[in-house]
C-alpha cells in the first residue's frame, strides 16, 4: 500500500516538478536552450506506467500546461496527445530499446513535436521562429538518458524500500 | 512485421491508444484551440484560476530570489566599498545631469506657456516589479507583480527609466503579463524626433532590435535619430523614448527604407517598472455619460470638450 503511495507521489511530484522548471527563468542566453520539461515526463511515464497515462491524462496535462504557460488553449494539449499516442503505439519497442536508440526516439519525438507547435502557431497566425527554434530537441535527447536513469532509480529505490 | 503483430495483439491493447480515442481527443483540442482564438477564453480561464497559477508563478520565480538574496547576504565588504564609491559617481553624474534637466524643464514650462498647452503632463504612474517567470522563449512577455486588484487594467502603457518597455496583455488577480515592443507580433506608432516623420516601428523578436520596415524612400532617416511615441492610435501617450535608429538600408522591394532600431527601455535587464496611470484621451468623440450633474436649464450654456477630462486618483500608487 505504502509503496504504491511512494510511487504515485513520485509520479505526481515529477510532474509539477516539470511544471515548475518549465516556468522557471534561465539566463537569455540560454532561453532557445530550454527542454521541454512536461514533454519529458510525459514521454517517461508513457513508458513506463500506460496504465496512468492515457490519452485522456495527456490532454488534461496539456490543458494545465497551456493555463500556467500558453498563449493558445488547446495547443499544448494537442502536442502532448501527439507526444502520447506516438509513445504508447511504440511503448513495446521503445521500452526494450538500448538508452542510445532511445535517445534517438525522443529526438525524434520532440522534433515532431515542435512540427506539430510550428503547424498550430502558423494556423493561429503567427510569425515563424529563428533557427534557434530547433535547438531545444537536441537539448531534450542530451537530457534524456539522465532523466531516464534518474527517475528509474528513484523508483528501483523506493521499490526496494518497501 | 511479425513483431509488430505481436506488439499490438499481446504487449498492449489497441484500449491505451486506440485511434479512436485519439480522434476524439483531436478534436477536442482544436475545438478549445479555435473556441479560444476566436474568443480569447485562455485569459479569463487563467483568471478564474488564478489562485492557481499565481502561486506556481511566485514558486517558480523562488530560486533566483533565493539566489539573489544570498548573492547579497555573502558579497563581500570590499566588493560592498567599490560599489558604493561607483554609486557615489553615478549619483555625482546623475546630478549634475539633473540640474541640467531642471534648465531644459523650466525652459519646457515657458514654452509650454507660450504655446497655450492645454494640459500639463503630470503622469500618474504606478511601480511595479518583474517576476523572474519565462512563459515562452520566442514569445517576448513579462510577468509583472501587481494585477487587478492594484487596479491594472489592459492596455496600459509599461515604461522603465529610459523608455516605452510595452503594454499589459492580460490581468490577473495580483499578477499581470505585459508584451514587450520586440515581441514579433508587437507595433508601435512611433515619430523621428528630428524631423517629426511618422512611422510604425514593429518587434522583431530580437530582443535588442525593433524594425522599421516602411519608411518612404524620400524620408531623412539616419542612424543615431531618436524615436518617440506618437500617440497616434491612442494606446501610448506621445513624446516617450522608444529607440534609436541603428542602422537605415533599402528594402528588399526598392520602394521604401528599412530601418532598424535599438529600444531605448532596458528590455532584458530593467527589474522596476512603471506602468502609466493616465490613458492618453482616445480618438473621436468621447463617450456618452450617464446624466450627471445639475439639470439642463440650471447647468447654463455647455462649455466646450474639454470639461471632460477624466481626473482618474492615483490610488493605489506605491
Amino acid at each position: 500500500m505504502n509503496r504504491t503511495r511512494l510511487q504515485s507521489w513520485v509520479f505526481s511530484g515529477s510532474f509539477m516538478l516539470a511544471f515548475l522548471l518549465q516556468l522557471m527563468p534561465v539566463p537569455a542566453a540560454l532561453l532557445p536552450l530550454k527542454p521541454y520539461w512536461i514533454g519529458l515526463v510525459m514521454i517517461y511515464w508513457a513508458i513506463e506506467m500506460p496504465e496512468y497515462v492515457g490519452l485522456g491524462f495527456a490532454f488534461l496535462i496539456g490543458v494545465a500546461g497551456d493555463i500556467l504557460t500558453g498563449e493558445l488553449l488547446g495547443e499544448q494539449a494537442l502536442r502532448l496527445l501527439v507526444l502520447t499516442f506516438i509513445v504508447l503505439r511504440f511503448r513495446a519497442r521503445l521500452r526494450f530499446f538500448p538508452l542510445w536508440q532511445q535517445v534517438l526516439a525522443v529526438l525524434a519525438l520532440l522534433l515532431n513535436d515542435r512540427i506539430v507547435m510550428l503547424i498550430v502557431r502558423g494556423f493561429s497566425g503567427e510569425v515563424m521562429p529563428s533557427l534557434e527554434f530547433w535547438i531545444a530537441p537536441l537539448v531534450d535527447m542530451l537530457i534524456w538518458p539522465f532523466l531516464f536513469l534518474l527517475l528509474d532509480d528513484l523508483r528501483a529505490r523506493l521499490r526496494t524500500s518497501e | 512485421m511479425a513483431i509488430a503483430r505481436n506488439d499490438n495483439a499481446t504487449l498492449f491493447a489497441e484500449g491505451t491508444a486506440s485511434t479512436l480515442h485519439l480522434i476524439v481527443y483531436l478534436a477536442m483540442t482544436i475545438t478549445l484551440m479555435v473556441l479560444d482564438h476566436r474568443g480569447g477564453y485562455l485569459s479569463s480561464l487563467r483568471a478564474l484560476v488564478g489562485v492557481l497559477v499565481e502561486p506556481a508563478y511566485r514558486l517558480a520565480a523562488l530560486p533566483t530570489d533565493v539566489a539573489r538574496a544570498a548573492r547579497n547576504a555573502i558579497v563581500t565588504q570590499d566588493r560592498l566599498v567599490d560599489e558604493n564609491r561607483e554609486l557615489r559617481e553615478q549619483l555625482l553624474l546623475a546630478q549634475a545631469r539633473l540640474k541640467r534637466l531642471d534648465m531644459l524643464v523650466a525652459q519646457n514650462a515657458r514654452l509650454k506657456n507660450l504655446l497655450d498647452a492645454q494640459k500639463a503632463l503630470g503622469l500618474s504612474v504606478q511601480f511595479a516589479y518583474l517576476l523572474d517567470v519565462d512563459l515562452d522563449p520566442f514569445r517576448h512577455r513579462i510577468v509583472l507583480d501587481v494585477g487587478a486588484n492594484q487596479n491594472v487594467s489592459v492596455g496600459q502603457p509599461v515604461i522603465d527609466a529610459h523608455g516605452v518597455m510595452g503594454q499589459i496583455m492580460e490581468v490577473l488577480p495580483n499578477t499581470a503579463v505585459a508584451m514587450l515592443l520586440t515581441d514579433p507580433t508587437h507595433a508601435i506608432p512611433v515619430v523621428v524626433e528630428r524631423t517629426g516623420l511618422r512611422t510604425v516601428a514593429y518587434g522583431s523578436g530580437m530582443i535588442d532590435r525593433l524594425e522599421l520596415p516602411n519608411i518612404p524612400i524620400s524620408a531623412d532617416v539616419k542612424p543615431g535619430d531618436r524615436l518617440l511615441t506618437s500617440g497616434l492610435g491612442g494606446r501610448f501617450p506621445a513624446g516617450f523614448p522608444v529607440g534609436e535608429i541603428r542602422s537605415v538600408s533599402n528594402d528588399r522591394s526598392g520602394m521604401f527604407v528599412a530601418a532598424v532600431a535599438r529600444p531605448a527601455a532596458a528590455l532584458d535587464r530593467s527589474g522596476e517598472i512603471l506602468l502609466l496611470r493616465d490613458q492618453p484621451e482616445p480618438y473621436g468623440p468621447p463617450t456618452l455619460r450617464d446624466d450627471v450633474g445639475p439639470p439642463a436649464e440650471l447647468a447654463g450654456p455647455l462649455p466646450a470638450g474639454n470639461a471632460s477630462t477624466p481626473s482618474k486618483p492615483a490610488a493605489g500608487a506605491r
